[in-house]
């Protein structure tokens, strides 16, 4: 009897040995991997975790950014869907930067893109040239451009009143302030178009060679070649310029301050008009600024955070999912 | 020995010279008492040198102190510096609606127990001047001189136009202003009369309230634009001056008009012949247009009973909470607010008005007929300025949104978009959890 529970305790024991053995082993490997993820795991928490937890928690009440915060409930939320009378100006121009901007930047700087393919001299000299005003500061950018485009003493209108045309306001006309906008995001489309152009290159030759053999035009391998195999960096470079969007921001308040003259310092009297012209250059984030920092209403401001975040994840499922079916990847079975 | 004993005696003597040299010395115990003060002041350029002239006399009079004045500060700057609890021992701001945030808040600290310490009474300072450094009976802040607001006219475009004297009713603006435009051969504007145009420069909504005495909330703290008609006379008349020029052809003139605070600027380049600005436009034409000759009068008016009143604001200045020498920086707050010689100074610097009763009759001021127009403003009984709230400036902005509207031919019904504006303004008062007091 002792001798046979002896030899069952045996193995029984190396067993119990070897399953702490594993446990010791796995416990270890996972603090490895947890010591190499703890940079971009404080990073996380510290930069995009704390600051969600505590926008959702401050957008549930009032808080002017200087006393303790006091409790509202859902009451930011119901001014927000209720009673915001910027709320809806503010999301109709975003969505408009988004349906215009979005295509439009994507356009550009594939086109651009294509052409520089095509250079057989100086391309290095091209591609640096298109690239530069992605270095230039936003503000500057911005600065720049109302200079060029200020209605009686820029050199845009200068020029057109040359040849008998008479330039529109610009910056100043609310028909005019999210075309230049749109303008000045093409201008600095230099990021994009450098992606396309790598993607572009990377397409094999030997698909247009097949394609061309099949007898395919330009436009045909444009279509079914190159379109196809760069359809990941499209659809990268939309969900960017969604999120961009989205989160508009510099340009448009540079550019308005400038433009309505209310950039330099001020008297004692507040003219301020926001998203001049007529409220055309107020995108969400702007508003989401002012209530947060101007009117020292962060409660809502948070709010408002919080539907933008809502927002944007949603757009971007969509384009992801509806982009299962024109978009390919390689090496993809489908 | 007696080589040793000399050495000793030399050693002890060097010492003792040394430790009595040092116990001399000011810079020393300078150095060790002294304390550094930070105040943070909107003003720049200029403006801001002539600030530091003051505040360096300060620094003269008080040896236990050395003052650092830091320019260009905005009230972003000041609720960023709150919040992280990093902030100056003295600060100012240029809006005076934000004491409806800092004075309840604690943000700005209450100067009520410094001012009974040092048996100051509030009286010194006018009536305006103190509704708008305090908000529901906390004083948060004391005026730093004041702004006034008036009528410039370039007496020169008068003289040709034939006006002899400046307009006292806002019919006779038009009239002037439609005499005194010139336009150029392509149609475009060259000289404008008067722009009314809400935005440019200082053509605000709180400037020209006090020139038809609207009400902006009633008694009740609802917002009472479209309740008052004294507004929609206001509109109108303003509206129709924009007509006049066209929409179009005034902003592009404006776009063109030259920065409002450099040498450019249209009025004192002949190119805007009336305008509505502040008192510290003399200074700036003194500086940058010497040969101008012009003139400054109060503002005309939508009802003559009015005539001589005008829109008054100011600096505010107070003590930060959080500060370590809230004690040393009272003192200051104390001189540069009530101390006569330091505001007549500067006064005659920046060309602001002095903001207590006896800087206003101090012989230190330097006469100006073109400035005394201002401070004859300051004290008519009808001045009026901006209502505090605890939404900062939000409420004007909501009603300026609406004016870009309505003077670009955009709102049909007047008496219904005012009523709009009403129930926004209403909304968002109810939104922040206050009111008006």
């Amino acid at each position: 009897m002792s001798t046979t529970a002896a030899t069952e305790a045996l193995p029984a024991a190396v067993a119990a040995d070897r399953r702490r053995a594993r446990r010791t082993a796995n416990r270890r490997r996972r603090l490895t991997v947890l010591a190499f993820l703890s940079p971009w795991l404080v990073g996380f928490t510290v930069f995009f975790g704390y600051p969600l937890v505590m926008s959702a928690w401050l957008s549930l009440h009032s808080y002017d950014l200087l006393t303790p915060a006091r409790w509202v409930g859902l009451a930011n939320y119901r001014y927000m869907f209720g009673d915001d009378p910027q709320i809806w100006p503010a999301v109709s121009n975003t969505l408009w930067l988004i349906a215009v901007s979005v295509p439009a930047t994507v356009l550009f700087a594939f086109g651009i893109a294509m052409l520089l393919t095509r250079a057989r001299t100086g391309a290095g000299v091209f591609r640096t040239v298109f690239y530069l005003p992605a270095l230039v500061p936003p503000v500057a950018a911005t600065l720049g451009f109302v200079y060029l485009l200020n209605p009686s003493t820029g050199p845009v209108n200068v020029i057109l009143g040359r040849l008998g045309i008479e330039g529109p306001l610009w910056f100043n006309d609310p028909g005019w302030s999210k075309p230049s906008l749109v303008m000045l995001g093409l201008w600095g489309v230099g990021t994009t178009m450098i992606i396309f152009l790598a993607a572009i290159l990377d397409v094999p030759r030997h698909l247009y060679e097949s394609a061309e053999l099949d007898g395919a035009n330009a436009l045909q391998r444009l279509r079914w070649v190159t379109l196809p195999t760069i359809s990941p960096v499209i659809l990268f470079a939309v969900v960017l310029g969604v999120i961009a969007s989205l989160q508009y921001f510099t340009q448009a308040h540079v550019a308005a301050s400038v433009a309505a003259g209310s950039a330099t310092q001020g008297g004692s009297t507040s003219n301020i008009e926001i998203g001049y012209p007529e409220g055309s250059t107020l995108f969400y984030p702007i508003l989401v600024y002012n209530h947060g920092f101007r009117y020292f209403n962060m409660g809502y401001a948070s709010a408002m955070a919080m539907l933008l975040l809502v927002v944007a994840f949603a757009v971007t499922a969509i384009i992801i999912w509806n982009s299962r079916r024109v978009v390919h990847y390689q090496g993809d079975a489908r | 020995m007696r080589r040793k004993a000399a050495i000793v005696v030399a050693l002890v003597g060097l010492v003792l010279a040394a430790a009595i040299g040092a116990a001399g010395s000011p810079a020393a115990s300078e150095r060790a008492t002294v304390t550094n003060l930070t105040i943070w002041v909107g003003w720049s350029a200029r403006e801001l040198n002539e600030f530091k002239k003051v505040v360096a006399e300060y620094d003269t009079k008080k040896a236990d102190v050395s003052v650092k004045v830091v320019g260009s500060i905005n009230d972003d700057k000041i609720t960023a510096a709150l919040r992280s609890g990093n902030v100056p021992d003295v600060v100012s701001s240029f809006t005076s609606q934000n004491v409806g945030v800092y004075c309840p808040s604690g943000g700005w600290i209450d100067l009520a127990p410094y001012l009974k310490r040092d048996k100051i009474n509030t009286n010194i300072f006018p009536a305006t001047t103190r509704y708008y450094t305090q908000y529901g009976g906390t004083r948060c802040a004391l005026p730093l001189l004041a702004d006034a607001y008036g009528f410039y006219y370039n007496k020169q475009l008068f003289k040709k136009a034939g006006l002899t004297r400046p307009p006292r009713t806002l019919e006779e603006l038009t009239a002037y202003a439609k005499k005194l435009t010139t336009r150029k051969a392509d149609g475009s504007l060259d000289v404008v009369g008067y722009d009314p145009f809400i935005g440019f420069y200082q053509n605000s909504i709180g400037a020209y309230q006090p020139l038809v005495g609207a009400k902006y909330f009633d008694p009740a703290g609802r917002s009472s634009l479209s309740k008052d008609p004294a507004w929609q006379r206001l509109l109108r008349w303003q509206k129709s001056l924009v007509d006049y020029y066209g929409h179009d052809k005034l902003v592009k003139w404006q776009t063109g008009a030259g920065d409002e605070w450099s040498a450019p600027h249209a009025f004192g380049r002949g190119k805007l012949a009336m305008m509505i600005d502040g008192e510290w436009r003399v200074a700036f034409l003194a500086a940058d247009h010497k040969g101008l000759s012009y003139g400054t009068a109060p503002m005309p008016v939508g009802n003559k009973s009015l005539y001589g009143a005008g829109y008054i604001n100011g600096t505010i200045i107070g003590i930060p909470k959080g500060g370590e020498n809230q004690d040393l920086a009272w003192d200051l707050v104390k001189y540069l607010t009530t101390n006569t010689h330091a505001l007549a100074s500067f006064s005659n610097g920046i060309r602001n008005v002095p903001s207590t009763a006896a800087a206003a009759k101090s012989t230190e001021l330097k006469p100006d007929p073109n400035f005394a127009a201002f401070t004859n403003i300051f004290v008519h009984p009808k001045s009026a300025t901006i209502p505090v709230t605890p939404l900062g400036s939000a409420h004007l902005e909501t009603f300026t949104s609406f004016l870009a509207k309505w003077q670009a031919g955009k709102v049909k019904d007047l008496r219904a978009g005012l009523a709009e504006v009403d129930k926004q303004i209403d909304a968002k008062l109810k939104q922040s959890g206050g009111g008006v007091p």
